[in-house]
């Protein structure tokens, strides 16, 4: 057990925790941050990403300690009222099915338009291929994302 | 369908609550409904919907199905809202707890949740509106028949005054309930056919959204459940104190299946079940595998078969024709793999239980919960939380009981959680099958005669062994090839149960996936030894089948069969009815020389009758194809030692954005009541895109899943 110090969505928490246990249960089991998911525990599925100073980030596979004073961006901090372009496309193209992957998928989505601002359908490929959805939204993620990139 | 059996005296009681406003419930007569509604004999699948409509005009339509991506807590409120006459903005949703008996059957599955439901769904939107009527009229004095509803209000035409229906609720409840109130037609339907934003579309964009694993209560305790790999196996020992050594772990014990972890949280209980070094006693099945399972298989199908449909005399037929076609078809077991593992949070506590649980049977849940702590259904509180995938899986209640168990042992509210591993090790697996195909033509290509036998594990066999314990049919296994829609002459289309350890389940679609794949890929083989175009073969055993010409035809034009393609490209054709739809799929699939391939389109007609919500449609639609690919192409469940060999999503893989393919949905036009969406679009993919390979490569695929060592010359 130690102290960990890290800022999530831009506040500042303090959290006692083992060293090796993933950012995922901090985020969820001590902070109560749910809206990032378990999905494999393995880092196969995506489920978990989250911007960890920046770059998207498996949770899952991020042990607390490795994280420590780090800038943590979950996708409860992505906006606080929807207005992200990728929430927005998200909206107007319908992509959730059930929902349940579809953080890891926004999350990953935007630092890829942080990276590339106007996407090709290959760029898209590329960065959000391993993120799983059961669902199969897929088709609808490429679509978003290109609108999303429109307004970026 | 199954509507008709409802009286209308048992359709509609209203429920006047002081204060309350206006309360309308729909009410079934449970028992006898279940075995009409359908697909699995034990799976009650019934409509229900509540409305109400308080003081300050806010309407709640409550609904009573899961929420599992199918958008159902829309286009539900939908029906209700359109003839209701209410504001799409005033509309709020509610979800059920389960009753054993308030709102009928709460099961979702069967694509059934609209085309079960939808008459009932207008007649209670209906009812409360010729309610809102009478108390308007009442109001100003004047005639029912000059005012009507619009947009959440009632309006007295020739004078413009109006009143919302918040402020004529309580009046509104004390009238009499219209017995057959009139329904709209269908002309005027202003929600009804229009694809409204998901209700839940926000909160699965903001983290917000609540499923299963969200849900924490104070004083919360953690749990995850390992049960031996091996199917019947049992724990022989772990090692406890080690466990209970990781920092968090609070408890292990055995339960009635398998071993518990308790602790403070997630990853405290699976370092503690690692810890553990649990012993299994693996039990007789791990002499299986799945070459024995394949070769069981083989040798029970050989004999005797039990008959599903005969007509005209096959035997006789074959013996006639100059030569007799044979292949055998053949499917894996698969696997759910909702993106949200099984979970369940409960707590047992003064002989009552409460549990919340991504479901879709809350009333199973509740028996299920009631039974194992021998307490009154009454005392078992369900809330169903949004689902993170469903697709059947969650038409078990085993994990439930994980859940109640470890609550009931600690005294605390309990959220069990199953890993990945777990969830993949302990499904109920989409049964494998083999399938035995012969047919006859004439010397002028006109067909003689059909045969299939279906040998495949039964899921009712399963269920109630007992009563299939001498092989009896299970019709739903042979849903998809019984009801074959081509005029053969003669007939036979008969099943042999092949039951093992291995738990088989309702995947989606059902039987239809895998007697889809057989139909529609012998009947393709049919086609080219014809020497005929494979949609004109068809259509020329489809003579009395309109909707399946339609389907092939919208597929036809919009997919362009006749344009040509290029090398290495093929183009393939398949279709399929099923739960109240029909659906014609074409897939194009590009080959190259070391036999890996794309499938780079897919264009799919669907006649579901009337569209309710067209765009939620079109995300069913897209779903089964992207579900049926992956079954086609990759997730394959084995068997090794009686245990299931894939652990995780790198063993079984899902499709990716890489590789899906476009997709173009197209909706034919229909007054026809709604049939299902969630499902239909399953079964046609697999064939489709094994007769598009056909095409492209002149190899016939009759094996699935698919891959490219098969295709290599």
């Amino acid at each position: 057990m130690a102290r960990y110090s890290l800022t999530i969505n831009g506040k500042k928490q303090s959290v006692n925790v083992p060293d090796d246990i993933p950012l995922l249960w901090v985020l969820r089991d001590e902070l109560g941050l749910t809206g990032t998911k378990f999905g494999c525990g393995r880092g196969l599925c995506g489920s978990c990403t989250i911007h960890l100073d920046g770059e998207s980030t498996r949770a899952c596979m991020t042990p607390v300690e490795y994280a420590d004073g780090s800038e943590i961006t979950t996708i409860e901090g992505l906006s606080p009222d929807l207005s992200h372009p990728l929430q927005k496309a998200w909206l107007a193209e319908e992509v959730p099915q059930c929902g349940y992957c579809q953080s890891g998928q926004i999350m990953t989505a935007a630092s890829l338009l942080e990276q590339n601002s106007n996407p090709s359908d290959e760029d898209i490929d590329v960065a959000m291929k391993m993120n799983l959805c059961r669902c199969g939204t897929y088709q609808r993620i490429r679509k978003a994302i290109h609108r999303a990139a429109k307004e970026v | 369908m199954g509507q008709s059996a409802v009286s209308r005296r048992d359709f509609l009681k209203v429920s006047s609550t002081a204060g309350a406003g206006l309360m309308i419930g729909v009410f079934l007569p449970a028992k006898e409904r279940l075995v009409a509604a359908g697909l699995a004999p034990a799976q009650p699948f019934e409509p229900n919907a509540f409305l109400a409509i308080s003081p300050d005009n806010a309407v709640t339509i409550t609904v009573a199905k899961s929420e599992m991506g199918q958008h159902v807590r829309t286009s539900i409120p939908m029906i209700v809202a359109d003839e209701l006459g209410a504001d799409w903005s005033q509309i709020q949703v509610a979800q059920a707890d389960a009753h054993p008996d308030k709102y009928g059957s709460q099961g979702t599955g069967g694509s059934g949740s609209i085309r079960r439901s939808f008459e009932m769904l207008r007649k209670a939107g209906a009812a409360a509106r010729e309610m809102l009527l009478e108390a308007g009229a009442r109001e100003w004095g004047v005639s029912k028949s000059e005012c009507a509803v619009s947009k959440g209000t009632v309006v007295h035409r020739s004078s413009g005054r109006e009143l919302t229906f918040g402020a004529l609720a309580s009046k509104a409840a004390a009238l009499p309930v219209p017995d057959d109130p009139p329904l709209k037609d269908p002309k005027d339907f202003n929600l009804i056919g229009k694809s409204m934003p998901g209700k839940d579309t926000p909160s699965r964009v903001n983290g917000s959204a609540q499923f299963g694993i969200d849900i924490r209560l104070p004083d919360m305790l953690h749990a995850t459940v390992v049960r031996c790999p091996t199917f019947g196996g049992k724990a022989k020992s772990f090692n406890s104190k080690a466990a209970k050594g990781v920092s968090g772990v609070t408890d292990i014990f055995e339960i009635e299946e398998g071993v518990a972890v308790v602790g403070k949280n997630t990853w405290a209980v699976i370092q503690g079940h690692r810890a553990a070094n649990i012993q299994w006693d693996h039990g007789d099945f791990a002499k299986w595998d799945s070459d024995r399972i394949k070769s069981m298989m083989e040798k029970k199908g050989g004999g005797t078969a039990v008959v599903a449909r005969e007509e005209g005399n096959v035997a006789e037929a074959h013996k006639k024709a100059g030569s007799v076609f044979e292949a055998q078809y053949e499917v894996p077991f698969t696997h759910h793999a909702t993106m949200e593992p099984m979970n369940c949070v409960a707590h047992v506590r003064n002989g009552e239980c409460e549990i919340w649980v991504p479901t879709q049977v809350p009333q199973r849940v509740q028996t299920t919960a009631a039974e194992h702590l021998g307490i009154p259904v009454e005392k078992v509180r369900v809330h169903v939380t949004l689902l993170g995938g469903g697709f059947g899986r969650r038409l078990w209640a085993d994990f439930v009981t994980d859940a109640v168990e470890i609550s009931q042992k600690t005294g605390k509210p309990v959220k069990m959680l199953w890993t990945r591993e777990e969830d993949m090790a302990h499904d109920f697996y989409r049964p494998t099958s083999i399938h035995k195909l012969s047919a006859a033509m004439t010397k002028k290509n006109r067909p003689r005669s059909w045969s299939h036998r279906v040998v495949a594990p039964s899921i009712s066999g399963q269920l109630r062994p007992e009563r299939f314990s001498g092989g009896q049919l299970d019709r739903s296994a042979v849903n998809g090839a019984s009801n074959i829609p081509y005029e053969f002459p003669s007939i036979l289309v008969d099943y042999v149960m092949t039951n093992t350890k291995v738990p088989v389940g309702w995947w989606r679609s059902v039987y239809n996936s895998q007697n889809a794949f057989a139909n529609e890929g012998f009947i393709d083989e049919l086609a080219h030894m014809a020497g005929m175009n494979p949609l004109r073969f068809r259509m020329t055993l489809l003579r009395n089948s309109p909707r399946h010409l339609g389907v092939l035809q919208l597929a036809f034009e919009k997919s362009g069969w006749n344009t040509k393609l290029g090398e290495g490209r093929g183009r393939g054709f398949a279709m399929h009815e099923s739960f109240g739809s029909w659906v014609a799929n074409v897939a194009e699939v590009t080959v190259k020389s070391d036999g890996t391939f794309t499938v780079d389109r897919i264009v799919s007609a669907i006649d579901c009758g009337l569209a309710v919500h067209p765009d939620g449609i079109r995300m069913q639609m897209e779903s089964s194809i992207i579900y049926g690919l992956t079954s086609t192409l990759k997730g394959e469940i084995t068997i090794k030692r009686g245990a299931v060999e894939q652990s995780n999503f790198h063993e079984f893989e899902l499709l990716r954005i890489d590789e899906t393919p476009e997709m173009e949905i197209h909706i034919v036009e229909s007054d026809e009541p709604p049939g299902g969406a969630g499902e239909p679009g399953l079964p046609p993919v697999a064939p489709a895109v094994a007769n598009a390979i056909f095409d492209a490569t002149g190899k016939r695929i009759r094996k699935l899943p698919i891959r490219p060592e098969d295709l290599r010359a």
